[in-house]
């Protein structure tokens, strides 16, 4: 199945919001070409600010138009959005509660040879550490456009972490998008395998892979990562008693952590953690990266069973 | 040698770094053109000149430090280092690719010659500071070159080292703006116009030199007497995104394309390359 590059979902779910929606402005750093926002801008120029090369004042200026009313989309490379922003995002954003979305471009390695400058892979933890902000993770086209409506929706700030990847289709096309709840894509009650983001069609692979060796894997894709699916999490925890969460993100602080955050209180099973092993990676091609830095389908089966084989020891 | 000869072996030099730095995007199908072309004659200058380096000793501690702030202009730094004998011209081949030292903006810590990481725009012209500081209290007498984007003007911190640069009396740190007009998304002067420049730097007490930054004499010149000048001065040098090649040149475009097979031939051919 042809896919789609979720920058491009995003920039068309742009001009809708526009369409429906006045208060909408976008505001973009130079690279407005790269996000997509650009789309917005054409058609909507007197709603569009591209500030330069300035992503401090960008942040600032949405907290600002936010203030005053505005519905301000702020886009810009998701490392400078919450590290070289990071403060404004904290202090002028969540603490005061602005109705500001972050749209974060070029999540994970997905600017690829650009290398580790441009590699994001410590947004998650960032973003999710502070209080008052939601946090998403967009994994298929079609989820970016409800993404980007739903939390257009939600009156408060959202960390909106994109791509530019290329992604297959992989959920059904009338899959709703809800906020806050994570979207069961398999039954299965041997695992259960947790993914977010890009990786989620290898986590489909590799469930297929397993349904093969006789191991039946539950999969939930989880998009929003704060607030985080507690029910849905614990219920696969108790009904298959192990689990593997699977993200493009340093294992310390992301998908994994919020997992395990909410388990070990409620429904403490092993778990393992696919996802970059607090490393820096390097330049070159996005899928192979992938696969040399721990989020091939091979990681996430062998994950699956070293967690099956202290699943067996603990009981 | 003649200050003729100079002149011409550094054209020459500048010819071959614009040629290796196309071989290099195109190769990769990835990479920055248009501000590597527009800074090659300033680089071929600095690394084929001015700069006192030791290819055989590169962390030497006395050595000339060069940041290009505007990271993605690593192609022209690679190519010049590998000119320079830092490694095998063979490496440059491998841009980008996994396992290579050379990754998509210069990395300390894997290129031989590399003497700061950078990337993220803004941060290079600061770390030169420090650097330049650093020379400063060991009485060490080397000067620290930092190439700006005028795009990358638009960030803060680059105009909170400029007065830091002068309250400290960093006269050892020569700031070079290649003001090639463009930035990503289109010409700076319309995203985010920097204008007047010369007078903005006057402000901030910086002594400026406006020089033509394809002009290989002035080029020559105003980096001599940057070094000479006992007082923080900022070369400007006026140049051209995608200098060399009629299709890339003052096109956004191109800021950060590959060409295809047909545009390389075409570009090689302009840059004085024979056909292979
Ligand atoms: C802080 C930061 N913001 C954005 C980018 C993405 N980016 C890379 S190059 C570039 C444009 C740079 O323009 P300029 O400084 O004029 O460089 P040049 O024209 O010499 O290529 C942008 C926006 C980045 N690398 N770092
Ligand atoms: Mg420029």
């Amino acid at each position: 199945m042809k896919g789609k590059a979720l920058r491009d979902a995003f920039g068309e779910a742009l001009i809708e919001l526009g369409r429906e929606n006045e208060d909408v402005v976008v505001l973009d750093a130079d690279v407005s070409g790269s996000t997509r926002t650009k789309m917005f801008g054409d058609v909507y120029p007197d709603r569009f600010f591209n500030v330069g090369i300035a992503e401090a004042n960008m942040m600032n200026m949405a907290a600002g138009l936010a203030a005053c009313g505005k519905v301000p989309f702020v886009s810009t490379f998701s490392f400078l959005a919450c590290l070289r922003a990071g403060d404004q995002l904290r202090t002028s954003i969540a603490y005061p509660r602005l109705n500001v979305k972050v749209g974060a471009g070029y999540g994970g390695m997905s600017d690829s040879f650009d290398g580790p400058t441009h590699h994001s892979l410590c947004d998650i933890a960032v973003a999710r550490s502070m209080p008052n902000m939601t946090v998403v993770v967009v994994s298929d086209p079609n989820q970016t456009k409800k993404a980007v409506k739903a939390v257009a929706a939600y009156d408060g700030p959202v960390y909106l972490r994109l791509s530019r990847a290329e992604v297959p289709y992989v959920l059904p096309e009338d899959a709703p998008f809800v906020l806050g709840k994570g979207n069961l894509l398999r039954e299965g009650s041997d695992l259960t395998l947790v993914v977010t983001g890009v990786p989620l069609a290898r986590t489909m692979e590799a469930a297929d892979r397993l349904a093969k060796e006789g191991v039946q894997a539950r999969v939930i894709e989880m998009a929003t990562i704060k607030p985080i699916d507690r029910e849905i999490l614990v219920k696969a925890a108790q009904e298959t008693g192990a689990v593997v969460t699977v993200e493009e993100h340093n294992i310390m602080g992301g998908l994994g952590s919020a997992v395990a955050e909410a388990l070990v209180q409620e429904a403490p099973v092993p778990m393992e953690f696919v996802g970059i092993k607090d490393t820096f990676c390097e330049s070159g091609p996005y899928d192979a990266l992938l696969d040399r830095y721990g989020l091939s389908v091979d990681d996430i089966v062998s994950s699956a069973k070293a967690v099956l084989g202290r699943k067996s020891r603990v009981r | 040698m003649s200050s003729q000869d100079l002149i011409q072996e550094l054209k020459e030099r500048a010819g071959q770094l614009r040629r290796d730095v196309l071989e290099m995007v195109y190769r990769a199908q990835s990479g920055h053109l248009g501000g590597s072309l527009s800074a090659a004659d300033i680089v071929a200058a600095l690394y084929f000149h001015h700069m006192k380096i030791d290819p055989q000793n590169p962390q030497d501690p006395d050595r000339d430090r060069f940041i290009p702030s505007k990271g993605h202009a690593a192609p022209i730094l690679y190519a010049a280092l590998a000119a320079r004998g830092f490694f095998p011209r063979e490496d440059l081949w491998s841009l980008r690719q996994i396992g290579s030292h050379l990754q998509g903006h210069p990395d300390m810590r894997k290129t031989p010659g590399v003497d700061m990481t950078s990337g993220s725009l803004g941060q290079g012209f600061a770390t030169g500071l420090g650097m330049a500081m650093a020379g400063k209290l060991n009485g060490q007498d080397y000067q620290v070159y930092c190439l700006l984007g005028d795009g990358e003007l638009n960030e803060g911190e680059i105009w909170e080292t400029a007065m830091a640069a002068v309250h400290f009396k960093a006269h050892n740190l020569i700031p070079i703006v290649d003001f090639n007009k463009v930035q990503l998304d289109g010409p700076v002067s319309e995203i985010m116009p920097i204008e007047p420049l010369r007078a903005k730097w006057e402000a901030f007490n910086w002594h400026v030199l406006e020089i033509d930054g394809h002009d290989m004499n002035q080029v020559v010149e105003g980096l001599a007497e940057a070094r000479r000048l006992d007082r923080c001065v900022v070369i400007i040098a006026h140049t051209v995104k995608g200098k060399g090649v009629s299709f890339m040149e003052n096109r956004h475009q191109w800021h950060g394309q590959a060409p295809n097979e047909e545009q390389y031939r075409r570009a090689m051919e302009e840059l004085g390359g024979g056909q292979e």
